[in-house]
C-alpha cells in the first residue's frame, strides 16, 4: 500500500480521485462516503486494570485502560473525583509515530477525550468523593494507539468511554476520618451517559466520515464531534490545518448527529446499561 | 459550589461587565509593535494582551525537517507565568502544546506555503495577560503579524470564542463567565473565503445552540477582520509618511 506522508504529489492526485469518488458516492475502500468501517468493542481484556477495552475500526485498534486509587481534590474542584486521560501513538501502530514523550498529535488526543468524557458529564464526579476536600477517587484513563489507519480519534473515545463503563472499582468507606477499602466489595463508576464522538472529513464541498489515513492525507481538513447524548454537542475540535466551508454546517450536524446514534447503539450493546445513574 | 454567586446576566439581558449579549470588549490590534522579527503584532482584548512575531521565511531549522515543495509553519503559543491569577511554570503545559497546534493548522489554512520551498516561517504569540479568549485573539494577532511579514496569505485569520452563560449564547465571554458559563467555543475563520480554519467547543451545546453560537461568533469575526484590515494599514501608511516628512 502506498505510504501516506512520504511525498507531496501522490497525495494531490489522490484528492482528485478522492473527490471524484465521494462525488459518486463511493469512497477508496468501497464504503459510503457517511459509512464507518466495521466496528468492534471488546471489554474487560486487562485483568490488572480496574476497567479495559480494545476497539477496533477498521484497520485502527486502540486500547483504553482505567486506573483507580484514592488522592486529594484538586483545590477548585473539593467535591470531585478526578479524571486524568492521557494517551500515546505508538510506535507500533505507524512507522510514522516515533518513541519518546506524547507530541502534539498525542496530547491533543489525550485532550479530545478528557473533553468528551469531561464535558459530557458521563461520569457523577459527586459521588466518589469520600473525605470531602481531602479525599477522593482519582481516575486515570490511559489511551493507546496500537495499530494506526486513519481516525484515532473515535475508536479512542470509544475504548474510554467502554473501559469506564464496565470498570470495577474497590468500595470504599470512610471511618473516622480514614478511608478505607471494604475487602472484596467492588462497585461500578456512577455512568449519567455515554459520550461518543463522530470524526468527519472534509473536501471541498464533500464530507466522509470516519476517513483512513490516506483519506487523512488527501482532504482538506477534518472536525472531531463529541456527542454527549442525541441532542448534545460536549466537544469540538478541527484537528487538521486548512478550510471547512461554513456552507457544509448543517450536513455536517445531521450526519455527525446520526452517525453518533450508531455508534452509541453498536457500544450499548457491548457494554449494556451497567453501573447506569 | 456557592449557590449564592451572583448572577452573570440580569434580567435586562446585560453581562456582569455591563455588555450586551452580542457585544465584545473593547479590542485593540495593532501591527509592527516590535522591532526584530520581520512582522509582528499585538492585541487586547478587554483585560486579555498579547503579542505575536513572525520570524521568516528563513532556513528550516534543524534542515532534515525542510519540505521540499512548501515551508514548514512553527507555532509556539506561550503564556507568561505572570499572565494568570495563579503564577504558571514558564515551561510548555499540554494545553499550550495543543493551542498552538490548532493556532498553527489555522493559520496553515492561509498561508501561501508552496511560494517558500525549504524554509521555515515561526510565530510566536507570547500572552502576556490572559482573560479568557487567549487562543482566538493570539491568532487573530498572529494573523497581522504574518501579513505585516509580508508573507503571502489567501486571507487573514480571524477569531473569536462564544459561549453559553446561564442558558444564553454570549459573544467573547470574560474570564469570569467562562469558568462559570456552561460552554466556550472559539471559532477562527477566513472571512473573505467564508471558511473556518479554527474550531473547538468546550461544554455542552444543542444543535440549535451551536448554529446560534456560530452565527454570533461571524458576527465578532467580522469587526475583528475590520480592525485587523485597519491596523495593518495604518501601520503601512504610517510608513509612507514618515518617509514624506
Amino acid at each position: 500500500m502506498y505510504r501516506v506522508g512520504a511525498k507531496p504529489y501522490p497525495t494531490k492526485i489522490m484528492q482528485e480521485k478522492l473527490y471524484e469518488l465521494i462525488s459518486r458516492g463511493e469512497r477508496l475502500d468501497g464504503r459510503k462516503p457517511h459509512e464507518y468501517r466495521p466496528l468492534e468493542i471488546q471489554t474487560a481484556i486487562i485483568e490488572k486494570a480496574e476497567g479495559s477495552a480494545a476497539v477496533t475500526l477498521g484497520g485502527t485498534k486502540i486500547i483504553a485502560g482505567v486506573k483507580t486509587s484514592l488522592g486529594s481534590p484538586y483545590p477548585d474542584t473539593p467535591n470531585q473525583a478526578n479524571i486524568v486521560v492521557s494517551a500515546e501513538l505508538l510506535p507500533l501502530a505507524s512507522s510514522f509515530f516515533e518513541p519518546g514523550p506524547p507530541d502534539e498529535k498525542a496530547i491533543e488526543l489525550a485532550r479530545v477525550v478528557d473533553r468528551c468524557i469531561r464535558e459530557s458529564k458521563m461520569l457523577d464526579l459527586e459521588k466518589l468523593v469520600y473525605i470531602p476536600g481531602r479525599s477522593v477517587l482519582v481516575i486515570y484513563i490511559d489511551v493507546y494507539v496500537l495499530d494506526y489507519d486513519g481516525n484515532y480519534f473515535d475508536p479512542s473515545v470509544l475504548a474510554a468511554v467502554a473501559a469506564l463503563a464496565t470498570c470495577k472499582i474497590p468500595q470504599y468507606e470512610s471511618r473516622n476520618g480514614e478511608v478505607v477499602a471494604v475487602p472484596d466489595s467492588f462497585t461500578s463508576l456512577p455512568i449519567r451517559r455515554l459520550p461518543v464522538s463522530v470524526t468527519v472529513g472534509f473536501l471541498r464541498d464533500k464530507m466522509v466520515v470516519d476517513p483512513t489515513a490516506l483519506e487523512e492525507s488527501a482532504i482538506d481538513t477534518s472536525l472531531v464531534m463529541g456527542w454527549s447524548d442525541e441532542n448534545e454537542v460536549a466537544a469540538i475540535q478541527k484537528n487538521l490545518p486548512g478550510i471547512m466551508q461554513l456552507s457544509l454546517i448543517n450536513e455536517l450536524l445531521r450526519v455527525s448527529r446520526e452517525k453518533s446514534i450508531e455508534l452509541r447503539t453498536k457500544m450499548m450493546s457491548t457494554v449494556g446499561r451497567i453501573g447506569m445513574v | 459550589m456557592e449557590k449564592s454567586e451572583s448572577k452573570l446576566i440580569t434580567e435586562g439581558g446585560r453581562r456582569i461587565d455591563g455588555r450586551a449579549l452580542d457585544e465584545m470588549r473593547p479590542l485593540r490590534i495593532e501591527a509592527g509593535v516590535l522591532d526584530k522579527s520581520d512582522g509582528s503584532a499585538y492585541i487586547e482584548m478587554g483585560k486579555t494582551k498579547i503579542y505575536a512575531a513572525v520570524y521568516g521565511p528563513r532556513e528550516a531549522h534543524p534542515r532534515h525537517l525542510a519540505q521540499p515543495h512548501k515551508a514548514i509553519l512553527n507555532c509556539r503559543y506561550h503564556m507568561a507565568s505572570f499572565s494568570v491569577e495563579q503564577r504558571k511554570a514558564p515551561g510548555m503545559t499540554r494545553r499550550e502544546v495543543e493551542l498552538s497546534k490548532v493556532i498553527r493548522e489555522a493559520l496553515e489554512s492561509v498561508v501561501l506555503l508552496e511560494e517558500f520551498p525549504r524554509s521555515a516561517i515561526d510565530i510566536f504569540i507570547e500572552v502576556i495577560q490572559a482573560d479568557a479568549g487567549t487562543r482566538t485573539a493570539g491568532l487573530d494577532a498572529a494573523a497581522v503579524a504574518l501579513a505585516d511579514a509580508g508573507i503571502p496569505m489567501l486571507d487573514l485569520c480571524s477569531a473569536v470564542a462564544v459561549g453559553k452563560v446561564e442558558g444564553r449564547i454570549v459573544l467573547d465571554p470574560s474570564e469570569e463567565e467562562d469558568k462559570r458559563g456552561e460552554a466556550d467555543m472559539p471559532v477562527g475563520m477566513a472571512p473573505r473565503l467564508g471558511s473556518i480554519v479554527l474550531l473547538q467547543l468546550n461544554g455542552r451545546l444543542s444543535s440549535e445552540e451551536f448554529l446560534e453560537a456560530l452565527e454570533l461568533a461571524r458576527k465578532g469575526i467580522n469587526i475583528i477582520y475590520e480592525l485587523q484590515r485597519k491596523a495593518l494599514s495604518k501601520r503601512f501608511s504610517s510608513v509612507v509618511s514618515s518617509q514624506e516628512e
